[in-house]
């Protein structure tokens, strides 16, 4: 079998991370300084530039994990690296989660006077961040790979249910949260707003698919720990009994 | 499937019978969180009342998680669950019977929690129909999801703190919905009631398929 570079990195992370280093520069710049205060929520419009592309991200991030866990449940295509892939989306979903709700929390103090309301989205969101924290705890405490692997698998579906609920909740439900901008006919802002944003959908899509990458080489490096750690232990145990030391046993 | 449930669930329920667990400890439990709520909020006459649907159900929550640990602990010993899984039982057939006596004993308790709103925090129960059906579909589905979700931490190292923090957030449409449906039954929300009994049958419904079609693997894997 072969390993990918034990060092955890490559050419195209290093491009990749680089990339996304400087999207998110462009990103500060056009954000914070290119782009004009909006008619109606001033300067409080900049939490545009992050918190829409981050909490797409976070649903990126359960979508690959769901979609992962269904071709491992699939029996035809059941393979070690759909569940890598699955825990991948799982854990930068759920840190993507945690950035959605405190930005969200910030946007809210500023735009409706409140850290927190009792929204649908939000609450959701709160309870999908929940999950995702009991599915990479349920990870974490079984040790088989195979049970692991179908426990989790199962969770993730429903996680991704969720998730669906989550976004149709603004359409759904009465909330105060605002509807979609950008992705409909004709999108409500214009000019530098609709470019900034842009540019930040782009640059935390880049973060995203970098720490994607190196979630998923972290994940092969600690399965190929389990299996050779063992083996390179008693190897290493071998080596320290060293022959002048061996005591002979005297014959009788 | 059915004969094998009915084996189960009666099993379970004879072992409840016999042990107590659940009248001796589950149902007292569940009444000293009924007066900490009243602590809680101060003993506010007025509020108490508004509350108490949503502090019902909270109470239920609590005590379901206690009711599927109990369901899995009877298991673990002796190599319960070894003779289990050999039985020649249909693995569908256990998960039915394991809902089915999580569920009767959650119903039996939530009679001992009516009353005890009843009597504590002075609510009038009205509206017995909405009451009753939704209190049946969220106990099967507090129940199904619990077993299922117990099902799959049993095997873990942590089976303790794990099942409450996958279950409760699972749960929180449950919690939602019946506490809804509660308030309309008793009048404190205009809204109708029956609409949220929707969400329960299907919540129930998606959790007891679930458990249906993937107990037999949770069952080899733990």
């Amino acid at each position: 079998m072969r390993y990918p570079q034990a060092s955890g990195s490559s050419r195209l992370t290093r491009v990749l991370g680089w990339s996304a280093l400087a999207a998110l520069a462009l990103n500060t710049w056009w954000g914070l300084w290119l782009s004009p205060p909006d008619v109606v929520q001033g300067q409080f419009v900049r939490m545009l530039y992050i918190h829409p592309a981050v909490a797409t991200m976070c649903y990126a991030g359960f979508g690959v994990c769901a979609l992962g866990s269904v071709a491992w449940l699939w029996p035809r295509l059941r393979s070690p690296r759909w569940d890598r892939l699955a825990v991948a989306g799982a854990e930068v979903g759920a840190v993507f989660c945690f950035a959605t709700l405190v930005t969200g929390s910030i946007w809210g103090r500023a735009s409706w006077g409140v850290w927190w309301t009792w929204d649908a989205r939000l609450t959701l969101t709160a309870i999908l961040f929940a999950l995702s924290l009991g599915y990479l705890a349920l990870r974490r405490s079984i040790d088989n790979p195979h049970s692991r692997a179908l426990a989790s698998s199962m969770v993730a579906v429903l996680m991704a249910l969720t998730v669906v609920v989550d976004h149709y909740a603004t359409v759904w439900f009465v909330t105060l949260h605002q509807n979609e901008t950008l992705f409909q006919p004709d999108p409500t802002i214009h000019g530098w707003q609709l470019a900034t944003m842009l540019v930040s959908f782009l640059a935390f899509g880049l973060v995203f698919a970098w720490m994607m990458v190196h979630r998923y080489r972290l994940e092969v490096l600690e399965e190929r720990y389990e299996r050779e750690g063992f083996t390179s232990a008693l190897e290493a145990r071998r080596s320290e009994a060293l022959p002048e030391r061996r005591v002979e046993v005297p014959a009788r | 499937m059915w004969r094998d449930a009915l084996v189960v669930a009666g099993k379970d329920l004879r072992v409840e019978g016999r042990s107590k667990v659940a009248l001796n400890q589950v149902v007292p439990y569940s009444l000293v969180v009924l007066l900490l709520f009243g602590f809680a909020f101060d003993q506010d006459q007025p509020l108490l009342v508004q509350a108490a649907p949503g502090l019902f159900w909270l109470a239920v929550l609590f005590s379901g998680l206690l009711a599927v640990q109990r369901t899995f602990s009877i298991e673990s010993a002796d190599g319960a669950a070894d003779s289990l899984r050999m039985s020649g039982l249909e693995p569908a057939g256990i998960f039915v019977g394991k809902v089915v006596a999580v569920a009767v004993q959650l119903l039996l308790l939530e009679v001992f929690l009516a009353v005890g709103i009843v009597v504590l925090f002075h609510s009038r129960l009205e509206g017995a129909g909405l009451l009753a059906a939704s209190a049946v579909l969220s106990t099967t589905g507090v129940a199904a999801a619990g077993v299922a979700y117990g099902a799959l931490s049993m095997g873990t190292r942590v089976r303790e703190t794990l099942l409450p923090l996958l279950l409760a957030p699972v749960l929180a449409p449950v919690v939602l919905a019946a506490t809804e449906a509660w308030r309309a039954a008793l009048g404190f929300s205009s809204g109708d009631g029956w609409r949220w009994l929707g969400l329960l049958a299907g919540f129930t419904a998606i959790y007891l398929a679930g458990g249906v079609l993937s107990f037999g693997a949770l069952m080899e894997e733990t």
